[in-house]
């Protein structure tokens, strides 16, 4: 079992992922779960998910979790190469494509695709943030946190989201202390 | 002192260094814990720093999520790209993905720890519902920008029910969708008000 063996087989999962997700990480789950469980068996079913689970907790994309999962069979290095495998493909192709939208500039193509993509972004912003809500579960509280936060945000445009973020956790806390969530 | 300061006051157009290119996209995926990735990069690029204008950064969100990639990593090269070019991307990148990867490599190490410990996962839950009102005071935003005309409303719209409320793929909704709103778009005969202006409006 050579490492470099290893750091092949992490470019070969990985690097097709870059490329393969679009719209967010959710695409490349379940490719992952195949070649990390169930192909190369680096990690149990239940490690995976678990290292799934951390993954959303902390700061990044989820993406990463490729980048956990090759630290776990190959060390250190192997993470590296993950992140680099994970990452530079499809940063090429939006580097590509960020050249030619700025120079592009004053064409009219350009001020077409500025009006044109700004309601696509409105769209897409708006369902993230239904799918988000679902996703955590459509619970009163998180409705109830979520508005207050976008309502600070709006009244107070200075207002540091900081203490926001440290709020939510608070109210959650202490609406799970009194017995109000689970 | 020199004479006539007055004529020379205008540091706009000086290049941002890639120093501060790499410290606030670190501080910036550092901050995104929770999911409110855009708000943050509005926030610093947009609405602190003046680095790009929300004109051209909601442009810049759509071309993240369609593009492949992770939105994040998309989003750090397309203004790293606007403010230095490939290195500017470069750096960007790097300072996006750093933070995140020293925090995961250090929490890896007790993430059975981590899971367990419930007030963590409610603390956590509740980040969440917060970070999910950033992204939706950004798209309050985007929504405002969008309210141009009926066909760019319409276009929001159907973005919207397809994606949010249908769930409909992603990569087939846009094929379908970006190339009509960007021909729809098209500044035919109107005379666009030199669009531009985003370069020297500081004369006029």
């Amino acid at each position: 079992m050579g490492d470099g063996g290893h750091l092949l087989t992490i470019i070969k999962i990985l690097a097709p992922l870059s490329i393969a997700s679009v719209g967010g990480a959710m695409g490349i789950y379940a490719p992952l779960e195949y070649q990390t469980v169930q192909v190369h068996g680096w990690v149990t079913a239940r490690e995976f998910l678990d290292m799934l689970a951390l993954t959303r907790f902390l700061p990044g994309p989820s993406s990463i979790l490729g980048a956990v999962l090759a630290f776990k069979v190959a060390g250190f290095i192997g993470a590296i190469v993950a992140m680099l495998a994970l990452y530079v493909p499809s940063s090429a192709l939006c580097f590509a494509m960020s050249r030619i939208w700025v120079q592009s500039e004053g064409k009219a193509w350009h001020t077409a695709m500025k009006r044109g993509l700004t309601p696509i972004a409105a769209g897409l912003i708006m369902s993230g943030v239904l799918a988000l809500f679902q996703l955590s579960g459509g619970k009163f509280l998180t409705g109830a946190v979520m508005v207050f936060a976008a309502g600070m945000l709006t009244w107070k445009k200075s207002l540091h989201p900081f203490p926001l973020l440290i709020a939510g956790a608070s109210v959650f806390l202490a609406a799970w202390g009194v017995g109000l969530i689970q | 002192m020199d004479q006539s300061p007055a004529s020379v006051v205008k540091p706009a157009e000086e290049p941002v260094s890639l120093f501060a290119i790499y410290k606030v996209f670190t501080y910036i995926g550092l901050m995104s814990f929770g999911g409110g990735l855009i708000p943050w990069i509005q926030r610093e690029i947009v609405t602190t720093r003046g680095w790009m204008k929300l004109e051209e950064f909601f442009p810049g969100v759509a071309l993240s999520q369609v593009l492949p990639g992770v939105n994040s990593t998309n989003m750090s090269v397309f203004i790293g790209n606007r403010l230095r070019g490939l290195s500017g991307a470069a750096v960007a990148l790097a300072g996006m993905l750093s933070a995140p990867f020293v925090v995961m490599m250090i929490a890896v190490s007790f993430y059975h720890y981590i899971l367990v410990v419930k007030p963590i996962q409610i603390a956590m839950s509740g980040i969440a519902a917060a970070a999910i009102g950033m992204i939706m005071r950004t798209g309050v935003m985007a929504v405002q920008a969008s309210l141009t005309n009926v066909l760019s409303v319409t276009i929001m719209v159907i973005t919207f029910v397809a994606i949010g409320i249908f769930r409909l793929p992603l990569i087939w909704t846009v094929a379908v969708l970006v190339p009509l709103s960007i021909a729809a778009s098209w500044p035919r005969g109107e005379k666009p008000p030199v669009s531009p202006s985003d370069k020297d409006d500081a004369n006029g």
